[in-house]
């Protein structure tokens, strides 16, 4: 990665959280979505299925969009994991696109293709204010889908930025999970609040939050263990989790991230609805994108519930966490070149 | 597991039902319903494709459409359809004629690799067998150390090497460790990996190399979207794995990844992860499964959870005393913690045929709070009081209702529903048959 990139990400972290951009780090978006656009599609170009190529190339390499065209659109949105409903409605619009004369060539649908699914993910860019003393954030999520690596990324991000973070080891579960914060919360230079296995999630997340106040942190970060939405005694526990941090902490946490993996079906619908209904999710984060390249998803639950996408994990190592960029998301799956012509 | 698409395959059928004879137009409605339901269910498309078609082929034979009840041919076709892309029957783990076995375990990052490389050694344990587990995730931060902890929670030996970074040398030095102390199944537990980094692929089919496994086993979450067959074809090509862990099935996905896997790879599904707890690991059954889909119910599940919750003597006990109209408030409160032991009531309720369907149209929503109120306000009783129910007068009432944090038209509602039960359980007892309550 060039330092040019680097600063680039840096100014867009600067962004997402509403602080200023550090010296020599520029907050221009155009420069950085090239970038990130340019990483995603690396990755992507490996892990494109050969599912969704024949469709994409159906699309792109059509001189005049006909009923087969529509087929392949429909279908390369069912296997991006779109999910049905949305994958209707984004046809729909653009056929009433096509109808109105606005849509000609196979080429302009993929245009509005890429524009229709970027305006339905963010009319705005992402954010997470801060500013809070401490802004505490709640990362809550299904088993598995990378809440642990999230928080230690984001931990890294905020460091690098002058933000002094704690770390909350609020999944006492799970064997070894606290262990395994802890390699991170080391890694990004950042104190760890911990108890012992099996210890009660809200008393840890209590004590997090007392301990950020006491130390003057910037952003306090909460792990939970991962639960499925349909265990209902964990989402009772996480529901008091949440109460907790708010009787340490008025107002508190300010933000409630649910992280969902990006090989995720349908289910993921379930998870976001879920989720939401025992404590407000203010955004999703989306990882392990580089993997698959799907990540669908997303537009079916931003369609149903109106959850944004904040960040996207793009990579393993500590820098590839990214505030989300619809367009390059957007790019990444449906362009022509990552599909067509392999 | 799979209500929703139960849900709608029962839509489709009833709208067919009492037509009597198909028309094309009515097989073309049936297909594009179960394409809909399939593709949410998360089966990848192109064997969705293939599924309907053969379906499709099927139902327009003269089977379906010379039979008096055509509804019932086409529901008939689709589970045998889908059980047969399941795989037939259930498929067992194979076991190396000569001692030691080794397992090894693949998947993506997240997939529930070491949480069910400890579920399968606590399973062959439970099976007579001395399995010992080796720790080969040298890249996720603490992973060895998670799976020493599940080792000494299921009281299995890993083989573990603090500090060492080569996967392959740390396999190999498991298996000889395993020989040495004569463990007859060795588990090799291995890191996450993507299917596209090559390097970490290369790295899994060099400890396969090392170790020569007799099965390569790959762990899929049930909540994968239309990847799943990307994702196995990649492990295919690169390790040729022998059968697949379906973990994560105790949510709600409908869990498709199942049938995309097995179809495209042929290789079947040998266990399905079913809860958090180390021993919540069972057999796969694909003929089951497809009864569920279809929404035929899944009584067979349903009484192995009770075999495995209820202890039967208990049960004997309860029995008697309900036939004497002896049941007191004590034994309700047992009765009820040993149904909840089997896990959510409305988990349960999906399993018995019909009764989903039949809960949902009444909008009947199991509420297990309220359930939680019920045994707060029995256990806020003395033991008296439970016995006797009736010794509950105004001031009684008012001090439980305290106690458990709920009001007196609540102890008042479920005493009275008490004493209703124990009126029937009395006429019951006299040999009369119960009225079928609320159906």
């Amino acid at each position: 990665m060039s330092d040019g990139q680097a600063d680039a990400d840096l100014g867009a972290f600067a962004g997402l959280f509403g602080l200023q951009p550090p010296a020599g780090a520029s907050d221009d978006g155009e420069p950085r979505r090239r970038g990130l656009f340019r990483r995603l599609r690396d990755a992507v170009a490996s892990s494109q299925s050969q599912a969704i190529s024949p469709q994409l190339a159906g699309i792109y390499q059509s001189k005049l969009v006909s009923d087969d065209t529509w087929d392949d659109l429909e279908e390369a949105l069912i296997m991006a994991d779109c999910g049905m409903p949305a994958t209707m409605d984004i046809v729909e619009t653009l056929r009433d696109e096509a109808g109105a004369g606005r849509i000609t060539s196979g080429e302009s649908l993929g245009r509005a293709l890429t524009d229709e699914i970027a305006g339905r993910l963010s009319p705005e860019p992402p954010r997470i204010a801060l500013g809070h003393d401490p802004t505490v954030i709640l990362v809550v999520g299904v088993n598995g889908s990378g809440k642990t690596t999230t928080i230690g990324k984001l931990a890294h991000r905020l460091t690098e930025l002058g933000q002094k973070v704690v770390i909350g080891a609020g999944d006492t579960f799970r064997a070894a999970a606290v262990e395994q914060l802890a390699v991170w919360a080391d890694r990004a230079g950042v104190d760890i609040v911990r108890q012992a296995p099996g210890a009660d999630p809200g008393a840890v997340a209590f004590d997090a939050v007392a301990a950020g106040r006491a130390r003057g942190a910037d952003v306090v970060i909460i792990d939970t263990a991962g639960r499925l939405q349909t265990q209902h005694n964990l989402m009772e526990e996480l529901r008091k989790v949440h109460g907790v941090v708010g009787k340490a902490m008025d107002g508190a946490p300010h933000h409630v991230l649910l992280v969902i993996d990006s090989t995720t079906g349908q289910n993921g619908l379930s998870q976001a609805r879920l989720f939401s209904e025992s404590v407000p999710v203010t955004g999703l984060v989306l990882t392990k994108f580089d993997g698959v390249a799907r990540g669908g998803i997303v537009l079916a639950i931003e369609r149903e519930l109106g959850i944004p996408v904040t960040l996207m994990g793009v990579g393993e190592t500590i820098g590839d966490l990214q505030p989300f960029d619809a367009r390059a998301f957007a790019e990444a799956i449906f362009s022509p070149a990552s599909g067509a012509g392999q | 597991m799979f209500d929703a698409l139960t849900d709608k395959l029962q839509g489709v059928f009833s709208g067919l039902k009492g037509r009597g004879k198909l028309t094309d137009a009515d097989i073309d409605k049936a297909m594009r319903a179960i394409r809909l339901s399939l593709l949410e269910a998360d089966v990848s498309l192109p064997v969705v494709k293939q599924l309907t078609t053969a379906i499709k082929e099927r139902a327009t034979g003269d089977e379906v459409m010379s039979s008096i009840t055509p509804d019932q041919q086409v529901v008939k076709i689709v589970n045998e359809e889908l059980t047969r892309l399941m795989g037939g029957t259930n498929v067992s783990l194979a076991m190396s004629p000569t001692p030691p076995t080794v397992i090894l375990m693949a998947g993506l990052q997240g997939s529930g690799k070491t949480t069910h490389t400890a579920k399968l050694a606590r399973l062959l344990a439970a099976e007579g067998r001395a399995p010992l587990m080796v720790a080969c995730d040298v890249h996720r931060p603490a992973a060895m150390e998670q799976l020493a902890v599940l080792g000494e929670q299921i009281d299995v030996p890993v083989h573990r090497e603090d500090g060492a970074t080569d996967p392959v040398a740390l396999a190999k030095a498991g298996v000889a460790a395993a020989k040495r102390t004569g463990r007859d199944v060795v588990l090799v537990d291995t890191a996450g990996r993507l299917t596209i980094d090559t390097d970490m692929m290369d790295e899994l089919v060099a400890i396969r190399d090392a170790v020569k496994p007799t099965s390569v086993i790959l762990v899929v979450d049930a909540m994968t979207g239309q990847t799943a067959v990307d994702v196995a074809v990649a492990f295919q090509d690169a390790v040729q794995f022998d059968g697949v862990i379906l973990s994560k099935l105790d949510g709600d996905a409908r869990g498709g990844a199942a049938l995309s896997v097995r179809s495209v790879t042929g290789k079947p599904i040998l266990f399905v992860g079913t809860g958090e707890k180390v021993d919540s690991l069972e057999a796969f059954h694909p003929d089951r499964m497809a009864s569920r889909i279809l929404g035929m119910g899944d009584v067979l599940s349903l009484i192995e959870k009770a075999q495995q919750n209820v202890d039967e003597d208990d049960a004997k006990r309860i029995q008697d005393k309900m036939r004497g109209g002896n049941l007191t408030l004590d034994d309700f409160l047992d009765q009820l913690r040993q149904v909840r032991k089997m896990g959510p009531i409305g988990q349960l309720m999906g399993m018995i045929p019909g009764f989903d369907k039949a809960a949902k149209m009444k909008d009947v929503q199991v509420d297990e709070r309220r359930i939680d109120r019920v045994e707060a306000i029995i256990s806020s009783m003395t033991l008296p009081e439970r016995a006797r129910p009736d010794i509950i007068n105004g001031s009684r009432r008012r001090r439980i209702a305290q106690g458990s944090g709920t009001t007196v038209q609540e102890v008042n509602q479920l005493l009275a529903q008490f004493k209703q039960m124990q009126k029937l359980m009395k006429r019951m007892g006299k040999g009369g048959l119960p009225p079928m309550l609320g159906v």
